[in-house]
């Protein structure tokens, strides 16, 4: 009784609403609010289930490869992931080095100066990028004094990628931290040993040793933001495309509920392939038992 | 270092023929000039002098926290000393970081690269080296066939078994050819069937290179089977070098005759000593000890009497009063199938070890618990020491 718990929290948290949304991006497109059909005749028993099934078609999906917004939405927001993703990994990589290099009582401190913002309520940390962004913002004050900008960088590209770079670094950090931080030291030893200078001993034998980690963290944060809605709508400004917009729009401007399920489970199956690898690699690493 | 010359000193497995340290005209290889190390205050290695030989299979010997591995680490280069100097082929190793030191050291934890075949875990050093793709290859098949992994080149090491990790790590270090092979504590995690078996492997396989080999131990089994030299340390500094035998037979001081198999030690004052006889008056022995020892000693000073268990003779049968002859019980019997070894009890109360090799299967009368015997030895069997 007690194994098939968290099996029933799944299905009532999880794979209910994945059949509501799937259903309704099934149904046809209507104005307004719910109910959509088809619906099921419950009183018309076997019949009703089956002209129930018929009812549902993929018309709303065909509607997303025709429209060219949609297209334009998914690869966008593929872009924005895939870009910021490697920001993060240049950025995060030499912190999560450093951080794993030095001594105890300095990790410490960087680990918690890593971990601290997130007690502090998300959103108020993306209005807090605003304040910094804006044209009349402490960044354009900070280039004025030293007699630089003005920049105008709210409402651009250029702020989403901060946005998403400032928001998501922990989650890229923290797994390359946990990889390094285990690796031997000795192993280095070994390479020096070999003929090995640091920087080649780093390229051979750290770099490849951490590429557990370079997945987990790429992954970690490749996924949630490609479906990424608060960080565009507020820094990004009202011509950003991306998913998540897309289908806020759809849900709550347009009324347009199959479209925005119909999009939703795109974007879920697009994601369900680096999920996947991402459950492999955390397995591996638990059968590697490192 | 008192340097003994015992004639009759049976020097067992040494290669006789080999022994470069005593030819005045021989340079070695390493040599450490009172190197001196310390880690935050503490001294590590504390004036080290030594010299080690092209071809010589030498041992570091010591208890933990002796400095043995420090004093190995500072010839790879992972540690600097503090003052001293440590060249290598007459080439000073100061500022020469580990990557350019012609030596290679197997680790005690292997330090196998995880991410790495076997194959590529041996290939490791020679790429760096810049050796060609197909010379890479047929280097890497003949370091397999050495330690007989062939069949094992494309495992990962958590695919091996801890000794056959073992000798990928040995493949590994060698397969460079380095002008010295460092061994850290190599057998040490093995079993010890397994341990012994590859104590003579390594012996063989050193001989085979003509490398030379420095081991760093704390099991002075090792040391006496691999070594040609054994350099005895404590509190980073060199008790005593010698071959195996002369470390056994003739140590220099109660800490190595103690640290070096088993040994009973008798304290006593020197009556007389000529340059060959010293006799000693003891509490232990009523006839006194009687030593053919070369040291002169002065008349009425303490020295100890080092004796090994296996050169104490036990009799039942009282034998005629003399020196070097002790009366007691037999509190107990240690039964190892090759070695009996009795714990006996002096009448003064001191308990002495002696060890009797079972050459035969069947004798007239064992040893029992609680038996009187009496104790002797030959007036060959110690060693007087003076500290």
């Amino acid at each position: 009784m007690a194994a098939l718990a968290p099996f029933l929290w799944l299905c009532l948290f999880f794979l209910f609403p994945f059949l509501l949304v799937a259903k309704l991006s099934l149904s046809d497109t209507a104005l307004a609010i719910p109910p959509y059909t088809p619906r099921i005749d419950w009183s018309a028993g076997i019949a009703g289930l089956k002209t129930f099934f018929a009812g549902l078609d993929f018309e709303t999906y065909a509607r997303l490869t025709t429209d060219r917004l949609y297209v334009a939405a998914y690869l966008s927001s593929l872009k924005f992931a895939a870009i910021s993703t490697g920001i993060l990994l240049l950025l995060g990589y030499p912190l999560a080095y450093a951080m794993a290099r030095c001594t105890p009582a300095v990790r410490q401190a960087l680990l918690m100066a890593m971990i601290l913002p997130f007690w502090t309520s998300f959103l108020i940390r993306v209005y807090a990028l605003i304040g910094i962004l804006k044209p009349e913002g402490l960044l354009n004050a900070a280039l004025g004094f030293v007699g630089l900008g003005p920049v105008n960088v709210l409402n651009t590209e250029t702020a989403i990628y901060i946005g998403l770079v400032y928001a998501y670094l922990p989650f890229m950090v923290l797994p390359l931290y946990a990889v390094l931080e285990r690796q031997q030291h000795d192993l280095l030893e070994a390479a020096a040993d070999l003929g090995c200078t640091p920087f080649q001993a780093f390229w051979r034998v750290t770099f490849p040793l951490s590429l557990p980690g370079v997945a987990a963290g790429a992954l970690l944060c490749f996924i949630p933001m490609v479906g990424e809605f608060v960080i565009p709508d507020l820094l990004g400004g009202s011509s950003t495309l991306m998913l998540g917009k897309t289908i806020w729009t759809e849900f709550f401007a347009n009324r347009d509920w199959p479209a925005a399920s119909a999009v939703a489970i795109v974007l879920l199956f697009t994601l369900v392939v680096p999920i996947v690898l991402y459950q492999r690699q955390q397995a591996k690493l638990m059968e590697a038992g490192r | 270092m008192t340097e003994r010359s015992r004639p009759r000193l049976n020097i067992g497995a040494v290669r006789s023929t080999f022994a470069p340290w005593a030819d005045p005209a021989a340079t070695p290889l390493v040599r450490f000039e009172n190197v001196v190390k310390r880690f935050d205050g503490e001294t590590a290695v504390d004036g080290v002098s030594l010299d080690i030989y092209q071809g010589e299979f030498f041992a570091l010997l010591g208890p933990s926290g002796c400095g043995k591995t420090t004093l190995m680490r500072l010839l790879a280069g992972f540690e600097t000393p503090d003052s001293g100097r440590v060249t290598l082929a007459g080439e000073d190793l100061a500022g020469k970081p580990p990557h350019r030191r012609p030596v290679n050291m197997m680790f005690q934890s292997y330090a196998l690269f995880p991410h790495l075949s076997v194959e590529r875990n041996i290939a490791f050093g020679l790429k760096q080296q810049g050796m060609a793709k197909d010379e890479i290859a047929s280097r890497v098949a003949e370091m397999l066939a050495l330690v007989r992994l062939d069949g094992l080149a494309r495992r990962k090491p958590h695919q091996l078994s801890g000794g056959q990790r073992q000798r990928v790590a040995l493949a590994r270090a060698i397969a460079p050819r380095p002008k010295m092979l460092l061994l850290d504590e190599p057998l040490a995690a093995l079993d010890k069937k397994l341990r012994e078996e590859t104590q003579f492997e390594l012996m063989a396989l050193q001989q085979q290179l003509g490398m030379t080999f420095l081991i760093v131990t704390h099991d002075q089994e090792e040391a006496m089977v691999t070594a040609d030299r054994i350099a005895v340390m404590r509190a980073g500094q060199i008790v005593q070098i010698g071959r195996p035998a002369d470390v056994y037979e003739a140590p220099n001081s109660r800490y190595v005759a103690d640290f070096i198999g088993d040994v009973n030690i008798f304290e006593g004052t020197a009556q007389f000593a000529d340059g060959t006889t010293v006799r000693m008056a003891s509490a232990e022995a009523p006839g006194g000890f009687d030593v053919i020892e070369d040291d002169l000693l002065e008349v009425g000073a303490t020295a100890w009497l080092a004796v090994r268990p296996e050169k104490i003779e036990v009799h039942l049968d009282e034998p005629p009063p003399g020196p070097n002859r002790m009366a007691g019980k037999i509190e107990d019997i240690g039964y190892l199938g090759d070695w009996t070894t009795y714990l006996v009890e002096l009448e003064s109360g001191r308990t002495i070890r002696a060890a009797r090799a079972n050459a035969k299967r069947f004798v007239d009368r064992p040893v029992d618990w609680d038996d009187k015997v009496w104790l002797t030895f030959a007036r060959d069997a110690g060693v007087v020491l003076t500290q």
